[in-house]
């Protein structure tokens, strides 16, 4: 298949299970079916299904991007978005938060949302402002990777006494540790939508240097990469996708490590195509898992971090045992 | 005597408080092919990549085609010499024809598409090294000789003035070095320079010069038809090696 005919494809398959998306919810066809006449219906599917349903493609595109990224910069076909302590960061925020307020996600309305997201983004940077610090900056890949690792124990074992203190946060906590789309609106979708075209700029605009550094270090030095600009630019894209997308989704697994081996496993891109079509991938991944989460037990939900975690772990399992990992 | 195009004082490296390299002063002269021996740990890719500017740790000055290492844009000197590494790895999922590319980056504007005069080097880069009919093949799905002369096409398409490659006769069979040999030979007939860190001893005496490393230092550096030369290329692998004329080529042979 060409890059460009995939392309087309997962834009199709995007579009419709956006569609999927307008139908499924806890009243059903009804509500779009209604929506002419019936105000209530109308809102039903402009302010609850439609930004829902946006919102989980755009946070789904920017962890296929994330992990796009991840994976040229270390070089390291298993990196994935979260390895420089952005979700455990994004974790201890929104645990932290919650033992001041009280108050579960959701139930506080806008204000409680707004603070739950805020927390996580606020969370997810200054982790990864530590963990770059305690790399010394962005030069020396392996040097960054064990600081994500430190960062991430040292964050997750904080919030987990946190929620061992106050047990009274732990379903909301389970509920953003698991991941879900269930509190996207539409300030929500121009945030992800705005975070999605910011990242995207640098992924495309540096791809060709990701592509010189797939040959190592000293071939893309020679080949006139400046690496240390290149670098700051990239791990800035990457820690502002999954900060954006864990504020407003929660730690969604396997999504940014699963969609770009599948574009992988179908066509051999340029990281110029591969950013690109990582991040369709990864749009239609999560939208996929939401609508999933949504019909399987209609009325009720499932949290569309447990779907992806199944499917992506059910995908790598079938990976490794056709032995293309 | 061609002017120098690589000229180096005062080369250092340092690793763990342990000098790696020590050179004082080395010129690569022009429009021939150096070859770089010694044996294993003697400094051979250390100083090649400090020649290339790609050693941040290396002290030292070196001038390209007369001008400072430092005063050189990144992009200008990397049209301006070529480098060929050793097992680097990865790449896997690129095409080969996408590696090749990635050698005309240097001409390229940045987001600028490659134009005819990119895809014409890439092509003719990859027919020199018969790597032109597995060019939409990913790099991770050919063996290691095809793999070593695909990257040898992409360091060609760059047609630097200087190209440095590091053994760039791994995993390459009989009629591939040769053909190697006579790229080489092509290249500095059109006057390019070619500097070569090579373990395959009889090959390295095929250059018009060469440069002799051990425990860091230069031993010798002079033309490969000088006696002198042979002489201190069996002296430092320690006499186990004779050198013997067959046809007029100079054979390796242990001892």
């Amino acid at each position: 298949m060409t890059r460009a005919g995939f392309a087309l494809v997962i834009g199709l398959l995007s579009a419709a299970l956006a569609v999927l998306g307008l139908c499924i919810g806890s009243t059903g066809l009804e509500s779009l079916r209604q929506m002419a006449g019936d105000a209530t219906a109308m809102q039903i599917v402009r302010d609850i299904r439609l930004p829902r349903t946006l919102g989980a493609w755009l946070a789904g595109a920017l962890l296929g991007l994330g992990g796009a990224l991840a994976q040229g910069l270390f070089r390291n076909p298993l990196a994935d978005p979260y390895l420089l302590g952005s979700a455990s960061g994004a974790n201890l925020g929104v645990s932290l938060l919650l033992v001041a307020l009280g108050a579960s996600p959701g139930s506080g309305g806008w204000a409680a949302r707004l603070g739950t997201t805020g927390a996580a983004f606020v969370g997810a940077l200054l982790a990864v402002a530590v963990t770059l610090s305690l790399a010394r900056g962005v030069q020396q890949t392996l040097r960054l990777l064990l600081a994500g690792v430190v960062v991430s124990m040292v964050l997750g074992a904080t919030a987990a006494m946190v929620v061992l203190w106050v047990p009274d946060i732990m379903r909301a906590m389970q509920a953003f540790i698991l991941g879900t789309t269930a509190f996207l609106g539409w300030p929500s979708v121009a945030l992800l939508g705005g975070a999605l075209l910011v990242c995207l700029l640098p992924a495309i605009g540096l791809a060709r240097a990701l592509d010189a550094l797939a040959l190592g270090e000293a071939s893309a030095l020679s080949l006139g990469i400046a690496l240390p600009w290149v670098r700051l630019a990239l791990v800035a894209a990457l820690a502002l996708a999954t900060g954006a997308a864990v504020a407003q989704v929660g730690l969604v697994a396997f999504v940014g490590l699963v969609a770009p081996h599948l574009v992988r496993g179908i066509v051999k891109p340029t990281h110029g195509w591969l950013v690109f079509l990582a991040a369709l991938m990864g749009g239609a991944l999560l939208l996929a898992a939401d609508v999933l989460a949504r019909w399987l037990l209609a009325p009720q939900e499932l949290p569309v971090g447990g779907v992806t975690a199944l499917l992506g772990g059910g995908y790598l399992l079938w990976l490794m045992h056709r032995r293309r990992l | 005597m061609t002017a120098s195009v690589l000229e180096a004082q005062a080369l250092r490296v340092t690793v763990h408080g342990r000098c790696i390299l020590d050179v004082p002063r080395l010129a690569v002269p022009g429009g021939r092919w150096t070859a770089v021996v010694g044996p294993n740990g003697a400094g051979k890719t250390t100083l090649l990549k400090t020649l290339a500017h790609l050693l941040p740790s290396a002290q030292g000055r070196v001038h390209l085609l007369g001008r400072d290492m430092n005063q050189w844009g990144g992009k200008a000197r990397a049209r301006a010499l070529a480098w060929l590494g050793q097992n680097e790895g990865g790449a896997e999922d690129l095409l080969a024809q996408d590696v090749v590319m990635l050698g005309r980056l240097p001409h390229q504007s940045w987001l600028g598409a490659p134009g005819p005069s990119d895809r014409a080097a890439v092509e003719d880069a990859m027919r020199q090294t018969q790597s032109w009919d597995w060019r939409e093949r990913p790099l991770g799905q050919l063996s290691g000789g095809e793999r070593q002369r695909v990257l040898l096409a992409r360091a060609l398409a760059v047609r630097s003035q200087v190209l440095l490659m590091d053994e760039p006769l791994a995993n390459l069979d009989a009629p591939h070095q040769a053909d190697w040999l006579l790229s080489v030979r092509q290249l500095v007939r059109d006057g390019r320079t070619v500097v070569s860190v090579l373990h395959e001893l009889g090959m390295a005496l095929q250059a018009d010069e060469l440069l002799v490393l051990a425990h860091g230092r230069v031993v010798h550096h002079g033309r490969t038809d000088d006696a002198a030369c042979r002489q201190a290329l069996v002296d430092v692998f320690e006499q186990r090696i004779a050198l013997h004329q067959v046809a007029g080529q100079w054979v390796v042979l242990p001892k």
